[in-house]
């Protein structure tokens, strides 16, 4: 739809960035350990956008510039071949988009120049969540400590994703492959998270990859 | 704690993920300026609050960020039902009521204090404390 | 057979217990052994120990009586330490560990010589109920001191006092079939369901799974039944689709089939939690179940019977002594006499008399018993006395004798002379209550059947319950109900079921019970000897005959007035005898008194398991904005808004000497006015708003008006419930002609974003419009004062000229080199430009605007020196100077109501009401201190006249009160009745004190009030 501001939120020259896990990293040495259960990794800086409209019309878009089928089927979560872009059902009309950093601009542009004078909206959250990735033999009893959602493999298959309470925060969970999970953490809640899942994953012993 | 089915999410999700929102069905007047003081109040600050049937509006505040309706009992905490903004319920008090009296269904019964007693001895000691 | 000379009541052989291994343990000071395998209350058994503890109301002595949770006087503070204390538990449900210390709970200043028992002695032979009301309420004052020994005497355990070292957890879990009790129900019912392909929980709450069966005499497909239970527990291991919980309560049943598990992993191992490849282990776990389907195989508790002294040690149930004997291979004495209602019970004289000791006699009630087990009895010479019951036991710290007496317990009396029968040891059992406390927690109707003398759970839905605690007893019939509610749990989910070959078991023809509860005594029951239903409340027969007399009916109150069932107890044991013996009073059947309702838990939990790991420093979330680091190495003080961490102000050291908050706040501000300072803005809520009817919703749910706010441009708007009354406010701007960037307050940000959802989606869904928060995207800072201009134009390309970008614009260029939409509005009433950049670049440009702000004296500040910078403007705070019951009019703020907007916007209608016309309603005004040094105290009431009587006429409320720099004294924002009309009259302020400070009614406005210095 016209008459809606873009703006490029990502500078043109290389100015220090900070990902949400900034001052986690730095206040405390993030642990590593030998025959870890669990293995938590940060994947900042990504493009984030929050797709809103109606199903038919985004499906459209997103498939012709994106490449991807938009998951009509609640609690879904379609990835490109390499696996580095997604698009995730969160409502009925609303889809989290998260792309290679740098990409979400250009991807923006080019959906609502695909969408025209539709009725839709795409925010651009890239600044105000991170996603952390959580793997290991011990990851799914983490996540049993943590959400009330059932992960187990027959009610959480790979192609998942829900937005459920995590501790006492919220976060997106979604399973974009056998052996990983993903969390999409608000970057003011991000710190709560990382200190509550090397707490959870203390028993089983925790190494965080950089 | 309530297990809920979201009809939007389609799927059973815990309470925590919810927030209840009050009666259901509560329409705002289309022309507020029209009502008088009592009709306005009325909207704004009287509410039910029936022993069985109740119809709730809820949302699913981490989750989809939909609202929607339950039917639920409010004595055995049963969810008959939940359905989206805009429809209606298909169970109510009184369609309990006209199943029951086909002899179809039972109406859920609870939340007596005295468990397990008879009704004749209930009535004696509600008759002693009257 | 032989005993070993250090644990005289240890049989040589039996049990299965490990005699190889020796642990050592202290009670109340004195140390003794036992072996693994052992419970703490096995292992006392094993060593003669008779006392465990005192009542809590009589301080008398008492012994074990159960083997299991419910045990009623074994409760004891398990503990070496003072941060490893536990209180409440119960010693049969506590493994023995090497070194395990525990104490008795209630005694004082030991069990064996106690104090207590005085009370019960100097205030006669009698203590009613209601007796502590009655005795020690008058006079009131005195109350404090007579309780602080009671409770002393009394003990109710201790809570550490240091902190606990141990971690705890929850877990979530979710299944097909939770099947709560591992005995040869539940294990039939577990297996059932398994071999279906369902995902199981089984749990049980003992040591070892197996419950009846660990001590059952009766063989399963020919061998020992502890065999079947080895090989279907493998088989239940060995699948997937299995959780198999030892040591594992289910203590809670809540809605919808939400059933709490407390899970003790390693309470057997030691007073604190081992580690394992040095981490440390979890002690206590709590498991939040979400179940399709739940299976209660809960079995049941024995009832003892209600006789005279019953509650002397060596008076047991009769299971437990079967219990104690086949599974620790302990006989808690040497002389049994056996007092019973039923064959079941049989199996404790067997038993004893396999163990080699004297069975004195079984007592039977019943005229002519021929059951199995009674003909087995007499074959091996017991002499078993018909038509009878044990009417009182003799002793003091332990039973010498049982007296008894043929009875008729139609009429309540005895029907033949009284027998003195030597003994040490009385089992006696009145029969068995399905173990009920689970399904009656969802709130359903037990339901009383006359063919088993018990209560079994009603229906609900998605429920089933199997064995015991069906009323089916005999082992045959319960193995085959497990299997039936595995089937039917497995069905109700829509799969078919798996039932597998009930093994071979060989029924015994067992006779028919009698109902028998309390046992007729020579002496009318209020002046016989005590008669315990309730050991652990000390609630006696008496006590309920008593409050019968004075007129409670209900079983409700009866239960309230004597205390019976009450606490961590919840009835197990005393239930159904209390009341029986409220019917036998009343005259009516027990079905037609009914039961009370039992609570979770079903024992006690320990705090740790419930809190989790929602402690310490995972207590609540904390929010960090993306400048959080800066502000913790610059020393800043933080202020809790919401979750968020926000610095309240940043002290600097002067001369070695930091500064107080006073001194800081005073200095941020003057910076402010005078030069420029930077404050954190970053957790003001911020909503994108994007569609073609943005406008005509923003319209809808501000208070003012939007149609003409061009791109480029900012507004103020105030947000208000349908009531009128204000919810929010805050800034929002057109960012083009559909797209518009709301912000809110910090702590209203996700309420608001959910408002404006419930209009869309309830009563709007036709208008074009979303919402998303961009809250945490976007950090945001002010830079504010004289010299924030020249400070931003050094890193910006954003042209500042006044004229170019006034205030109430907004801009959008780059600052340090990031993108930023820059908005000039103001907070603080100086020349201010709220800078907003992308999260990830925030430190950077905060850095390089501190770079160039140097030789501004650029000075951070915080959320103190924002309040006073703001109030000094008269600027409002929702939710601080408003409280749900401010109109916007009350603040004075007519100039932000649109009231010709086309459409009655929310809020609207509610200002006409005759209640929001009132022209004394609290009014938003200034205060000025008559005392220049005085600051008012945040809170404190207003009064007109301040010579009334009181109660005073309160006639308004200080909101906020500062000290301000920038005027040298005190000032405060406050609601008034009529105050806008009270222009320059004087109030006056009554303090706790005494003192009264008078203070002038002003404009809110302290400052600039014609706005000059915002716009220069």
């Amino acid at each position: 739809m016209s008459d809606v501001r873009e703006f490029d939120t990502r500078p043109a020259g290389h100015p220090s960035a900070e990902s949400p896990l900034a001052w986690s990293f730095h206040r405390q040495a993030p642990p590593r350990e030998a025959g870890a259960g669990v293995t938590l990794r940060e994947h900042a800086f990504l493009g984030h956008l929050v797709l809103r409209g109606g199903a038919i019309v985004l499906d459209e878009a997103v498939r012709e510039v994106l490449g991807i089928a938009l998951p009509a089927r609640p609690n879904t979560l379609a990835l490109d071949d390499g696996g580095e872009r997604s698009v995730q059902w969160l409502a009925p009309d609303e889809w989290l988009v998260i792309v290679p950093a740098g990409e979400e601009f250009t991807l923006e542009s080019r959906l609502r120049q695909a969408l025209g004078q539709a009725h839709f909206s795409i925010v651009n959250v890239s600044g105000g969540q991170t996603l952390i990735e959580l793997s290991g033999p011990q990851a799914r009893e983490v996540l049993m400590k943590s959400t009330t959602y059932d992960v187990h493999p027959q009610a959480f298959p790979v192609g998942k994703g829900v937005t459920v309470v995590f501790a006492k925060a919220s976060v997106v969970l979604r399973r974009p492959r056998e052996d990983a999970w993903e969390l999409v953490v608000r970057r003011s809640f991000a710190d709560y998270c990382y200190r509550w899942l090397l707490d959870a994953a203390g028993e089983y012993g925790v190494s965080v990859a950089r | 704690m309530f297990h809920i089915y979201c009809p939007y999410c389609e799927e059973h999700r815990e309470e925590e993920e919810f927030h209840p929102k009050g009666q259901a069905h509560i329409a705002r007047p289309a022309e507020p300026e029209a009502c008088s003081d009592e009709e306005w109040g009325d909207y704004l600050f009287f509410r039910d609050n029936p022993r069985g049937i109740h119809h709730e509006l809820w949302v699913h505040a981490i989750g989809c960020r939909k609202f929607f309706n339950i039917t639920r009992h409010t004595a055995s905490y049963e969810i008959l039902e939940t359905y989206k903004m805009g429809e209606q319920p298909t169970i109510t008090a009184e369609s309990l009521a006209r199943e029951e009296k086909a002899g179809h269904v039972q109406v859920a019964e609870g939340g007596q204090q005295t468990v397990g007693a008879s009704d004749a001895a209930l009535a004696s000691v509600k008759g002693a404390q009257g | 057979m032989s005993q070993s000379p250090s644990q005289p009541n240890r049989l040589a052989q039996g049990g299965q217990v490990d005699r190889s291994r020796t642990l050592n343990f202290t009670f109340n000071g004195k140390r003794y052994s036992g072996h693994a395998g052992d419970t703490l209350a096995s292992a006392l058994l094993a060593n003669g120990v008779d006392i465990v503890n005192r009542s809590f109301k009589y301080s008398r002595p008492r012994g074990i009586v159960a083997a299991g949770a419910e045990e009623p006087n074994a409760v004891v503070q398990l503990g070496a330490s003072e941060a490893a204390q536990v209180p409440n538990v119960r010693a049969t449900q506590q493994a023995l560990y090497d070194g395990l210390t525990a104490r008795s709970t209630n005694g004082w200043p030991n069990v064996q010589r106690d104090l207590m028992g005085m009370v019960g002695k100097v205030s006669g032979a009698f203590m009613p109920p209601g007796f502590y009301y009655k005795t020690f309420m008058a006079p009131a004052s005195l109350w404090m001191t007579y309780e602080k020994y009671i409770r002393k005497g009394a003990g109710l355990g201790n809570s550490p006092t240091e902190a606990d070292p141990d971690h705890y957890d929850h877990m979530n879990r979710h299944c097909d079939v939770l099947v709560v009790g591992a005995g040869p129900a539940g294990l039939a019912a577990a297996l059932t369901a398994a071999r279906s392909g369902s995902r199981v929980i089984l749990c049980d709450e003992q040591e070892a799974m197996g419950g009846s069966l660990l001590d059952s005499r009766e063989p399963i497909d020919g061998a020992p039944a502890v065999q079947w239970v080895e090989r279907t527990l493998e088989a239940l291991g060995a699948m997937d689709n299995v959780t198999l919980l030892p040591r594992t309560t289910a203590n809670g049943y809540h809605d919808h089939n939400f059933v709490t598990l407390h899970e003790r992993r390693t309470e057997h191992l030691g007073d604190t939690a081992p580690t394992r490849d040095g981490r440390r282990q979890v002690r206590s776990r709590l498991h939040r179940v979400r179940a399709r389907q739940v299976v209660l195989a809960t079995g049941t508790h024995e009832r003892p019977l209600v006789y005279a002294n019953n509650d002397v040690p060596g008076n047991l149930v009769a299971g437990a002594v079967s219990t104690y004997i086949r599974r620790y291979g302990v006989v808690p004495g040497n002389r049994l006499v056996l007092s019973t209602s039923n064959d079941h019970a049989y199996r404790a004289a067997l038993d004893w008399h396999e163990a080699g000791r004297e069975v004195v006699a079984i007592v039977d009630a019943r005229a002519n018993p021929d059951g199995e087990l009674v003909e087995r009895a007499r074959a091996l010479g017991i002499r078993v006395i018909t038509d009878s019951a044990v009417i009182e036991a003799k002793g003091a710290n332990r039973v010498s004798a049982a007296r008894v007496a043929k009875i008729d317990a139609q009429l309540f009396t005895l029907a033949g002379r009284v027998e003195e029968l030597a003994c040490d040891t009385i089992a006696s059992s009145g029969g068995y209550s399905p173990v009920i406390h689970l399904s009656s927690h969802t709130g359903t109707r037990p339901l009383w059947r006359d063919d088993i003398l018990g209560f079994v759970p009603g229906t609900l839905k998605g429920m089933t319950s199997a064995g015991g605690a069906q009323g089916i007893y005999a082992l045959p019939a319960v193995i085959a109900d497990g299997i039936d509610a595995g089937s039917q749990a497995v069905q109700a989910n829509g799969q078919s079921a798996e039932p597998f070959e009930a093994p071979l078991v060989a029924p015994i023809r067992e006779g028919e019970s009698v109902a028998l509860y309390q046992i007729p005594h020579e002496k009318p029951t209020l002046r016989a000897p005590k008669q315990f239903v309730d050991l652990q409340n000390d609630v006696s027969a008496a006590g309920i005959e008593v409050a019968t007399r004075e007129g409670f009916e209900s079983i409700e109150h009866v239960k309230r007035y004597t205390v019976m069932g009450f606490g961590t107890d919840q009835g197990k044991l005393g239930n159904i005898n209390g009341m029986a013996i409220v019917a036998r009073c009343l005259r009516r059947t027990i079905p037609e008194v009914g039961t009370t309702v039992f609570r979770p838990n079903y024992t006690p939990v320990t705090f740790g398991a419930i809190v989790g790991r929602h402690c310490r420093e995972l207590f609540d979330p904390e929010r960090y904005t993306a400048l959080h680091q800066w502000h913790v190495e610059q020393g800043a003080e933080f202020e809790d808004v919401g979750q968020w961490k926000r610095p309240w102000y940043f002290p600097r050291t002067v001369n070695g000497k930091k500064e107080s908050m006073h001194e800081a706040v005073a200095r941020e501000c003057l910076a402010v006015r005078e030069r420029v300072g930077i404050l954190d803005a970053s957790t003001l809520g911020k909503i994108d708003i994007q569609g073609p009817d943005a406008r005509e919703f923003l319209g809808r749910v501000y208070t003012n008006k939007w149609a003409k706010l061009a791109p480029g441009r900012v507004r103020y708007g105030l947000m208000c419930k349908d009531d009128g009354m204000l919810m929010d406010d805050g800034t929002t701007s057109c960012l083009g002609e559909n797209h518009f960037l709301m912000t809110t307050t910090t702590g209203g940000a996700a309420g608001v974003l959910e408002w404006l959802e419930l209009w869309h989606q309830t009563e709007w869904p036709e208008l074009d419009v979303y919402f998303n928060s961009v809250t945490d995207h976007w950090a945001t800072m002010t830079v504010t004062g004289p010299d924030a201009r020249k400070l931003l134009a050094e890193i910006t390309d954003i042209d500042l000229d006044r004229e170019a970008f006034k205030f109430m614009d907004w801009r959008e260029g780059t600052v340090a080199g990031v993108p930023a939409r820059v908005f000039r509005i103001s907070f603080t009433g100086e020349l201010s430009f709220e800078i907003n950049v992308q999260a990830n670049y925030a430190m950077h440009v905060w850095k390089t605007l501190f770079e160039h702000g140097e030789k501004y004296q650029l000075t951070p500040y915080g959320t103190e020196t924002m309040h006073v910078l703001r109030a000094e403007k008269g600027l409002i705070i929702v939710g601080q100077d408003t409280d749900g019951s401010v109109t916007p009019e009350d603040l004075g703020m007519q100039w932000a109501i649109g009231y010709d907007k086309p459409f009655a916007w929310i809020g609207k209608r509610a200002l006409s009401r005759s209640d929001t016309r009132r022209t004394d309603r609290k009014q938003f005004v200034g205060l000025k201190p008559k005392d220049p040094k005085v600051v008012l105290e945040e809170g404190a009431q207003i009064v007109f006249d301040p010579k009334q009587a009181i109660p005073m006429v309160m006639s308004g409320h200080v909101t906020s009160s500062y000290y301000s720099p920038s005027l040298g004294q005190g000032f405060a924002l406050a609601v008034v009745k009529g105050g806008h009309e009270r222009m320059g009259d004087t109030v006056y302020l009554p303090m706790v004190d005494g003192t009264v400070h008078e203070a002038e009614i002003v404009s809110p406005v302290f400052i600039d009030p014609k706005g000059e210095r915002q716009n220069v």
